[in-house]
């Protein structure tokens, strides 16, 4: 089982605490009205399924019920970060890099 | 210090006879109380305390306990505040009253869950028949508190003492939970 570690609660718990929400730093359109369909797609459905290092978005669903960020290399499922959600997003090259990538 | 404090709020249901009653755990249902959650920003904290009777912890996963009072940390903005049963629309009034329009959200969910004293030497044992937390006393110190799962129930566990443990789910998820914990207890009575 993976272990997860949640910035608000300040500790590591098992992965059934936690949900996936996909990936992070997706921008929602700031202007919908003038906001074409081609963009709404792009904003709704286009991901990037990254197959190696990914910020993606997760929740402490059942523990403190925040939304935080989690660096994760999608091939080994190991997690290389965590932070909280309003955070900028890290350097991904950077880190893929230290972890020997 | 804590487990004084909460002995004189979560007390056992005079009218129900122990669920379990080995020689290392126990678990007894709690009489009714009332359960307040209130969701507001760090400005009101100090106002929202003084009106509910217990400070609210600003750290992670704790419970701060006065008299009759005990406002646990659930979340960065969110408190479960425990008080008897008959306080509850007399503390409900006071702390919309000080808080104002100070923008909270508190809500009465007294009858959403229900709560079970687990104690005795094996109580951290059964828990972890059906939770992933680490309970030793280092990791999960006495006043610790938590929302985590119970094989499949969500459930909140409160350390009141080294052995004892409140546990509270929602009502209809109690006799799950229950139900489980007695029968992984059987596993003490064969050994
Ligand atoms: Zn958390």
């Amino acid at each position: 089982m993976l272990l997860i570690y949640c910035p608000y609660c300040d500790v590591e718990r098992a992965e059934t605490e936690f949900h996936c929400g996909g990936e992070a730093h997706i921008a929602r359109p700031s202007d919908p009205s003038q906001t074409s369909e081609e963009e709404w797609v792009e904003f709704l459905y286009m991901r990037s399924n990254t197959k190696g290092v990914a910020a993606e978005r997760w929740r402490h669903i059942h523990g403190c019920g925040r939304f935080f960020n989690a660096v994760r290399d999608t091939v080994s499922d190991k997690f290389l970060k965590f932070y909280k959600a309003g955070e900028t997003m890290p350097d991904l090259e950077k880190i893929s890099k230290e972890a020997g990538k | 210090m804590s487990e004084l404090l909460a002995n004189d709020l979560i007390t056992p249901d005079a009218g129900e006879s122990p669920l379990l009653s080995l020689s290392e755990v126990s678990i007894l249902k709690a009489a009714p109380l009332t359960r307040l959650s209130l969701r507001a920003r760090d400005a009101s904290l100090k106002d929202a305390g003084k009106a509910f009777g217990a400070a609210l912890p600003v750290n992670p996963l704790l419970a701060e306990t006065s008299k009759k009072r005990a406002a646990l940390w659930m979340g960065p903005d969110e408190w479960t505040l425990l008080a008897p049963e008959e306080d509850c629309q007399a503390l409900f009034t006071a702390i919309e009253e000080k808080l104002g329009d100070q923008p909270h959200s508190l809500v009465d969910i007294s009858d959403r869950s229900e709560a079970i004293i687990v104690s005795g030497e094996k109580a951290s044992w059964l828990l972890n028949t059906g939770i992933f937390i680490d309970f030793s006393i280092e990791s999960f110190p006495v006043g610790t508190v938590t929302r985590t799962v119970f094989h499949k129930s969500p459930v909140m566990v409160w350390r009141t003492g080294t052995d004892t443990f409140v546990v509270e789910a929602w009502v209809s998820f109690m006799e799950y939970v229950t139900g489980l914990l007695v029968q992984s207890a059987q596993e003490l009575e064969v050994a």
